[in-house]
């Protein structure tokens, strides 16, 4: 059993006697005996770190990750390269091991780091002000919501049917809770249906709700979109996928009033879903709405830059029920992940990654969809992710030849789209190379033959 | 001769955009293997990018002095004590990091087949049993992201259980010591705060929840021990006060740590209890996440979890781990995919390491080392100029007032801490909880030694001395730390939240 303390019963002798009791169990005396828990927890009995790692590396083992296969799979979280710089440095127990910065004369480096992070998450949205990070992408298009209903107080929210799946869900959740409703507005060939949004809008939408590039991979034409909810003076949201920025017209420079999204792809981890963090930029007249820290630059008693955490009294600590958010512990070291990550891959890192990845997409768009038996599911512009039709067979089975060639397809849109029940949505990242693509292509045409010629849809492989 | 004395401003006062040059950089891009077509073909140019993020343009080594250098302006747990309370700043073991960065784990995308995640599921749903277990509460969702989200869930699962009772119900109770979370999270989830008082023991005042529990009431959200440190005795009485109302009974896990293996939130009564994994159970900080916020309910609660939930079913072939989204009374979800994974794993690893006999111990030793440096500090001479805001045994955590000290040595609780960062200790949390005048929250936790207890109730007793002699020391400190005492009113009045370039 490991234990990380250090009383020895020397120690607890004489701090029981310091204290003035007897024993341990006189210090647990306020608690009534009927609610003592009399037994030990059954729980497995504690180990020695050894056994730790053997047991954890066996559970890790029996999972396929991206070090495993060659993935296509994205839907919200990507394989990009993750550098070693950014392992060093977040490793770092300055970094890893503090709480949350309310002394700023011993937190300079966190808070510095944060501002760093709200000038990047600012440049790359092209809005004047962010925070220091919230959970993740979908929930933050649940908190952007909430600044929207805190503005305006309408009761309605209209949502993409291109947001992501769990964004909108999300959404629901929240809104339920802060008394809005939700409805969706269609796709029309993969992309936002501008009629039906404007048929739609009315003044008593709060917000609207778009993603670029939308779930299925469609860039959209926010421009267009965020006009037509001006309109009627609703507050537009943009979730967006922040790699693709590189060679997207920024959301702060189409009308945009609330920037978010999953910031995952910058720098962090795949880890099955998080920790990641979700970045929240946004018009200048929200600056006093935003939800959780913000760090800002100021000067000492002798004159010397510093930054501290500021604009609290938006913050529950400070204005508790009538606080703008209720986020106390975000994604800090998440977020210095995402700056370390902005700063690494520079001004004209970030054209360029975007550069490649609009590239090999299409490669791979034309690769695909030149296979018999594959169609695309839309015609829109795509940057880093796509949406195939494989008509008429059984996607699932498709799927599974492909795993056991050591291939991961994709994401089967039947999952959440059931109108879109034979749709795959294959995603790259600059690890994903021709040769591999090549591979890919060749598998699916495989798996594809082999499916048609094989049994009836429905029974898998 | 005598050298000039430097003129340059101070190097590590600059940001990375201020050390950015035109053309440097750290990122080399594959090389492009396909077919080049031009850019107007693949996006139209009135949808692409007209001017580049000005993000910076730096080196690699360069990024890595920046970095590496700003993290030397951070204190931090590894350096010193951090007896912040209500936030368990215990050790962070270092095993948790190397199982997180297991490629299975690292690499492993939320959305990979059920069947080919089966060592993560199961670590999951291990991780949710042993919660359950801990909590004395069968179910549990891991999904919430931190304490506050936590919060919210269960806030929205006691709104979704009186809605589908056909019931609506309008408001909720928090004591006034209650962390500033839980009266926000009842605003963002709809519902009206209503306080509910203290009573002289620092527990909840009965008599003014029975008058405040009417039909209109939804939930308690209560913290036991207290963010005063105190186990409430009356909790017996209070679970029947709201239960009798048809109300729900709400645990903040922050002071966990106090009870694991001792006594259960559900034995207690409670209802739903949020866990803060990055308190109790390990998971670091990181100057401010990521943390997460698991909750455990009880039956009548179940229904209306988050989806999906980690199941496991037994079939011919053996266990299999799955993500049942099949939940037709849930409140949906919370955020994407499943959860913070990776700090799954690290508490994990943590429960695996203590068991049920090192969790208790680490409870026993969090109360042991709280009433020692509270004896300590009473015995110091500090008592008189900062009292313990109930004198009582405390849990893991007491509250001390700065008031006389204040009034006789003319420092406030702010000069006090600000002080004792030149002794390199983080000082404790200050003004809070907010019916004590002065406050002092000090948490000490299990993983700190008794030498170093001695050392802090020896740099208090110093510090009110130097104060007794001169009180301008105290309230002109920090002196030994990279900034000294920052303007803070100038930066909410004119905020400067992002560099101008």
């Amino acid at each position: 059993m490991s234990t990380y303390t250090s009383a020895t019963d020397a120690d607890r002798r004489a701090m029981l006697d310091a204290i003035g009791v007897a024993s341990v169990e006189e210090l647990f005396a306020d608690v009534p005996a009927a609610l003592r828990l009399g037994r030990p927890l059954a729980l497995p009995a504690g180990m020695a770190e050894q056994e730790v790692y053997e047991h954890l590396k066996e559970l890790a083992g029996r999972n396929v990750s991206c070090e495993d296969e060659i993935s296509f799979l994205g839907a919200g979280m990507y394989d990009h390269y993750v550098p070693s710089l950014i392992d060093t440095l977040t490793s770092r127990s300055e970094f890893l091991t503090p709480y949350t910065p309310y002394q700023p004369e011993i937190s300079q480096g966190g808070l510095q780091v944060m501002f760093e992070y709200q000038t990047a998450i600012s440049e790359l949205t092209g809005l004047p002000v962010s925070n220091a990070s919230v959970y993740e992408g979908p929930s933050a298009v649940g908190a952007a919501a909430y600044l929207a209903k805190l503005t305006n107080g309408r009761p309605r929210v209209l949502a993409s049917r291109g947001v992501h799946p769990h964004s909108r869900e999300t959404l629901t959740t929240l809104a339920r809770g802060y008394g809005q409703t939700v409805e969706e507005v269609p796709l029309r060939d993969g992309a936002t249906d501008l009629e039906a949004l404007t048929a739609a809008l009315s003044d008593d939408v709060s917000a609207v709700v778009l993603q670029q590039p939308n779930f299925l991979g469609a860039v959209e034409d926010v421009a267009a979109l965020t006009a037509a909810a001006k309109a009627v003076g609703a507050i537009v949201i943009c979730a967006c996928d922040p790699i693709p920025l590189g060679v997207l017209e920024p959301p702060g420079a189409q009308g945009v009033d609330i920037a978010v999204g999953e910031g995952q792809t910058l720098g962090n981890r795949l880890d099955f879903g998080g920790p990641s963090f979700g970045f929240f930029a946004a018009a200048q007249e929200h600056i006093r709405k935003l939800p959780g820290r913000i760090a800002g630059e100021t000067v000492d008693v002798d004159g010397k830059r510093g930054f501290v955490l500021t604009l609290q009294t938006r913050e529950q600590h400070i204005r508790r029920e009538k606080a703008t958010s209720n986020i106390c512990t975000a994604q800090a070291l998440n977020a210095l992940a995402g700056v370390v990550y902005l700063g690494w891959l520079g001004r004209q890192g970030l054209v360029e990654l975007g550069e490649l990845l609009l590239q090999r997409t299409a490669y791979a768009r034309e690769a695909l969809c030149a296979i018999e038996g594959v169609e695309p599911l839309h015609e829109q512009p795509v940057v880093r992710e796509f949406a195939l039709r494989l008509p008429g067979v059984d996607v699932d089975a498709v799927v599974e030849r492909l795993a056991a060639e050591g291939i991961n397809a994709g994401y089967r849109l039947g999952r959440t789209y059931p109108e879109h029940a034979d749709g795959l949505l294959v995603a790259l990242t600059e690890r994903r190379t021709r040769a591999q693509i090549d591979r890919f292509a060749e598998a699916l045409a495989g798996a594809l033959a082999a499916e048609r010629g094989a049994a009836p849809a429905g029974v898998g492989a | 001769m005598t050298p000039a004395a430097p003129t340059a401003p101070a190097d590590d006062q600059r940001t990375i955009y201020e050390r950015s040059q035109p053309g440097r950089r750290a990122f080399v891009a594959p090389a492009l293997d396909v077919p080049a077509r031009p850019l107007d073909e693949l996006l139209p140019a009135r949808l692409r990018r007209s001017a580049p993020a000005r993000l910076p343009e730096v080196s690699e080594p360069e990024l890595v002095r920046h970095y590496h250098r700003l993290s030397k302006r951070n204190f931090d747990l590894d350096t010193g004590f951090y007896p912040l309370g209500s936030c368990t700043m215990k050790h962070n073991p270092k095993l948790h990091e190397r199982v997180a960065a297991l490629p299975g784990n690292a690499r492993l995308h939320p959305l990979q087949d059920e069947r080919r995640a089966q060592g993560a599921l199961e670590l999951m749903w291990n991780l949710q049993e042993a919660l359950g277990e801990i909590a004395g509460l069968p179910h549990v969702s891991l999904q919430p992201s931190a304490g506050s989200h936590g919060e919210l869930a269960g806030v929205l699962l006691t709104r979704a259980y009186h809605e589908d009772r056909g019931e609506h119900r309008t408001k909720v109770l928090t004591p006034d010591t209650a962390h500033g979370t839980n009266p926000a999270t009842v605003t963002m989830a709809g519902y009206e705060v209503v306080k509910v008082g203290t009573n002289a023991d620092g527990g909840v005042d009965v008599d003014d929840l029975r008058a405040k529990a009417d039909e209109q009431v939804a939930c308690l959200m209560l913290t036991n021990p207290s963010t005063l440190g105190l186990f409430d005795p009356n909790i017996a009485e209070i679970a029947e006060i709201v239960h009798g109302v048809g109300a729900t009974l709400y645990y903040d896990g922050a002071n966990l740590n106090a009870i694991m293996g001792i006594t259960r939130p559900g034995d207690m009564g409670f209802d739903i209890v949020h866990f803060n994994l990055h308190k109790s159970f390990t998971q670091p900080h990181g100057g401010g996440g990521p943390g997460a916020g698991p909750i455990a309910v009880s039956e009548r609660i179940e229904p209306y979890l988050p989806r999906p939930q980690v199941i496991r079913r037994e079939d011919d072939e053996g266990a299999a781990f799955l993500l049942d989204e099949e939940r037709p009374k849930s409140i949906g979800k919370l955020r994407g995919f499943q959860g913070n994974y990776g700090v799954f794993v690290r508490s994990y690893a943590y429960i695996r390491s203590l068991g049920a006999e090192g969790l208790r111990e680490a409870s026993e030793v969090a109360v042991l080392n709280a009433n020692y440096l509270l004896a300590l500090l009473k015995r110091a001479g500090v008592a008189e100029y900062l009292p313990v805001a109930y004198d009582r045994l405390c849990m893991h955590e007491f509250v001390l007032s700065g008031a006389p000290m204040k009034r006789e040595l003319g420092i406030r609780t702010l000069d006090l801490a600000k002080r004792l960062l030149d002794f390199g200790v983080h000082p404790p949390t200050v003004y809070f909880p907010l019916l004590v005048d002065e406050a002092l929250l000090i948490e000490p936790t299990e993983t700190e030694t008794k030498e170093t207890l001695e050392r802090f109730a020896e740099i208090v007793a110093a510090i009110l001395r130097e104060a007794a002699e001169d009180p301008e020391i105290a309230r002109n400190a920090p002196y030994s730390t990279p900034v000294r005492r920052l303007d803070e009113a100038r930066a909410a009045k004119q905020p400067v939240i992002r560099q101008p370039l």
